[in-house]
């Protein structure tokens, strides 16, 4: 079926406050940032009320709209005439947005609840706090609003939250720079939606998604906005080629990390392509294609990088990107994929916060030691992160019947029929995900104990694991339930539309038991080299795939060579000009004028007589000149 | 008839302009200034006469007003500079300059 239309919200109900989901945390924010310091003692338990009572509007909103019936599921708020003529400011409240708003607000709310206890010694938790509602408050504008504009209000309100909290210990030189770089790369990938929009307008006259019409052949026209838009997509989401900034953001606190890259920013780009899927990328087009084709090439890079890493977060950081890549490849694959992408954004929302704060929860214990040769031993130590931090992990690997088994699955099984060599790409991926996730587990918490001498570590209190073991729940049940009689799909086809056939969760097919042997071969393979042997302490310097994989692929280099000296290079250029062109002939013209005055002031001798004889000698002239002209 | 004036009135001039660019005593540059001022006095006297009208006898007025005010003004430079300076030579009063 295809979308239904959107329609406008008339009657009151929670649908119309739901404008009270985005001003919540904004709220919150504007406090602890305006009181800052008069807030210290409770700012934290506003932060996560705000977020909390987000998350009790966006429940709200759900259970009304499943209320309506699914025609009526698409309403648009009007809130104020924003650019007049142009477009007005309003919320939209479909299944797709609603969907979102629930993991942001559900996900984020937990994260908030996590970081009073890992922030507990930070003196600087309240500002923290501040950012996280800020972050909150613009993914939530982003997912909820019903035009390209408020969306990109959003997107750059994402992209600045984001800079503030990776680069929150901003006295480290490492945390200030990765802010930027995620700054900087974000800004190329703003660029692409940016003209994008500018492309929509001057073509289809509106920006508001109710107006604009589902396209059925593509144009050049369509195309780059197709494309241009993808571009911003792969900047939030960390796509190729504009990865580089995900892992460096590991340098913010953990919760950012957990809130980056399971309930928002980086799921920012699958909204992207998904919201505009009908527009702009319909099913078979070449946008389409090429956001199968980005996504299928992230996957395989994320997930390589993944493998060398020793850092826990990073390594961590390198398989977001790889799931993160299997999301899009779902969405390149129109409405049949989008349940799945949907989906699996949705389990990977809970696995990856799990896994994550798992990690700071490790890391917590362990005096901040993110590098995973020197833990080991841990499972008997940690009880409870270790329980979660397992079930997270058999979620992402895609363990049958947790989780990411059937997201996962139900991307690869989609993938394997429309593109069959993306498809199996996907399932190598796959392959690779058991071995790197399995290399983690095996490095922190079994084999021998490679400690710091002072590491004492112990389990994280009840305000961190509370969090953890909510989410290891629903790394449990939440795939099964939403994709086991399509009940996604159908929640979201009024919104995105869905595929005439139906597909069919099949436990036994040929993909679904290749990808399970792959997995379980890599799964194997990191139980050889990182269970039943030792891990040397120090890195070993490794093959050339391994420093390839501990480069990010080269990534960086990529961009300094191609982008960043040639870029430098014209800098220079433009500085020479400006010194010598310029600068050489505004400095020229005054250096003659001053060195000619300097001469000319030596006229001025300061003898009184010297002056009175040039006044005679000009008077004798004067005179003699108008006699000879004969007008005296 | 007149031409006898201006002759004098000439000469007067000259005499005034020859002594403040030769004489470095500024009261004696001050008294050839005067000099200066009132051979053309005498040089707009005679013209006035010649045309036949009063316009140059009131110039004249006019010229011996601005040459009191100026002697007042000047003189009283002139004597500061001296008390400073132990001097009433124009030439050393020569701070002002490039």
């Amino acid at each position: 079926m295809d979308p239904v239309e959107i329609i406008q919200h008339t009657t009151g109900g929670v649908i119309g406050l739901s404008w009270l989901m985005i001003a919540f945390p904004l709220v919150g924010a504007t406090i602890l940032l305006v009181f800052n310091r008069y807030t210290n003692r409770w700012g934290h338990l506003l932060g996560v009320a705000m977020s909390l009572a987000s998350f009790v509007v966006a429940v709200l909103a759900f259970v009304e709209l499943l209320g309506l019936p699914e025609a009526q599921r698409r309403q648009a708020v009007h809130l104020w005439e924003f650019i007049p003529g142009m477009v007005d400011m309003g919320l939209l409240i479909d299944p797709l947005s609603i969907a979102f708003a629930l993991l942001i607000t559900g996900v984020g709310s937990l994260i908030h609840i996590y970081s009073i206890g890992y922030m507990s010694h930070d003196p600087d938790r309240r500002r923290f706090f501040a950012y996280l509602n800020l972050f909150v408050a613009a993914m939530l504008l982003l997912v909820l609003a019903d035009n390209y504009v408020g969306l990109f209000i959003g997107w750059e309100g994402v992209g600045l939250a984001s800079y503030l909290l990776i680069g929150f210990w901003q006295f480290k030189p490492s945390a200030a720079v990765a802010a930027k770089k995620a700054f900087v790369v974000n800004r190329v990938g703003d660029f692409g939606l940016l003209v994008g929009m500018f492309l929509i307008w001057t073509t289809f006259g509106t920006l508001a998604f109710a107006e604009l019409k589902p396209i059925t052949a593509e144009n050049p026209t369509t195309l780059a906005i197709g494309l241009l838009l993808l571009l911003g997509a792969c900047g939030k989401s960390a796509q190729l080629p504009l990865q580089s900034w995900l892992l460096d953001a590991m340098e913010g606190p953990t919760p950012v990390s957990a809130l980056i890259h399971a309930a928002t920013m980086v799921t920012a780009g699958v909204y992207l392509v998904v919201r505009s899927g009908a527009f702009f990328f319909p099913e078979g087009s070449g946008a389409a294609l090429a956001v199968a084709v980005v996504g299928a090439a992230t996957l395989l890079a994320g997930a390589i990088i993944g493998c060398a890493k020793d850092d826990i977060k990073k390594g961590l950081a390198g398989s977001t990107m790889s799931q993160i890549g299997y999301m899009m490849l779902g969405a390149g694959l129109g409405p049949v994929g989008y349940a799945f992408a949907i989906g699996h954004l949705i389990t990977h929302g809970f696995f990856k916060a799990d896994l994550f704060l798992g990690a700071g929860s490790v890391m917590h214990g362990m005096n901040d030691e993110v590098n995973m040769r020197k833990y080991g031993g841990l499972r008997t130590y940690m009880p409870v992160t270790f329980a979660t931090f397992f079930i997270g992990y058999l979620a992402i690997i895609g363990f049958p019947l947790l989780s990411g088994y059937f997201t996962k699955e139900g991307i690869i099984e989609t993938a394997v029929h429309a593109q069959p060599i993306l498809g199996w790409l996907a399932v190598a991926g796959a392959g690779i995900t058991g071995f790197y996730m399995s290399r983690m587990v095996f490095m922190t918490f079994f084999g021998e104990k490679r400690w710091e001498k002072d590491a004492h570590p112990h389990e994280s209190p009840t305000v961190m694991t509370v969090p953890l073991i909510v989410l290891s729940i629903g790394s449990v049940f939440l795939g099964g339930y939403l994709i086991l009689s399509n009940r996604l799909m159908d929640w979201l086809a009024p919104a995105v539309g869905a595929p005439a056939a139906r597909p069919e969760f099949h436990f036994t097919s040929t993909t679904g038991l290749a990808t399970l042997a792959l997995v379980a071969v890599g799964a194997a393979f990191a139980w050889y080299k990182y269970g039943r042997a030792e891990v040397p302490a120090v890195q070993p310097r490794g093959s050339f795939l391994t420093t390839f994989a501990r480069r990010d692929l080269y990534g960086d280099a990529i961009n300094e060579s191609l982008i960043m000296r040639p870029g430098q290079w014209l800098t220079r250029l433009a500085v020479f000009f400006d010194n010598r062109g310029i600068d050489g002939v505004v400095n020229g013209l005054a250096a003659g004028i001053g060195g000619s005055s300097g001469r000319l002031r030596r006229l001025q001798t300061g003898f009184a007589r010297t002056y009175a004889l040039s006044i005679l000698f000009g008077a004798a002239i004067l005179t003699g000149a108008l006699l000879l002209v004969g007008n005296i | 008839m007149t031409t006898n004036y201006l002759i004098l009135s000439g000469l007067l001039f000259s005499i005034g302009a020859v002594g403040v660019l030769i004489r470095r005593n500024a009261i004696v540059v001050f008294m050839c200034i005067e000099l200066m001022l009132n051979a053309c006095n005498l040089a707009f006297v005679t013209f006035a006469r010649q045309v036949g009208n009063l316009e140059g006898q009131i110039v004249a007025f006019f010229v011996m007003v601005v040459a009191a005010a100026e002697v007042v003004v000047g003189l009283a430079i002139i004597v500061t500079i001296f008390r400073t300076r132990r001097s009433a030579s124009v030439d050393d009063a020569n701070l002002l300059k490039y």
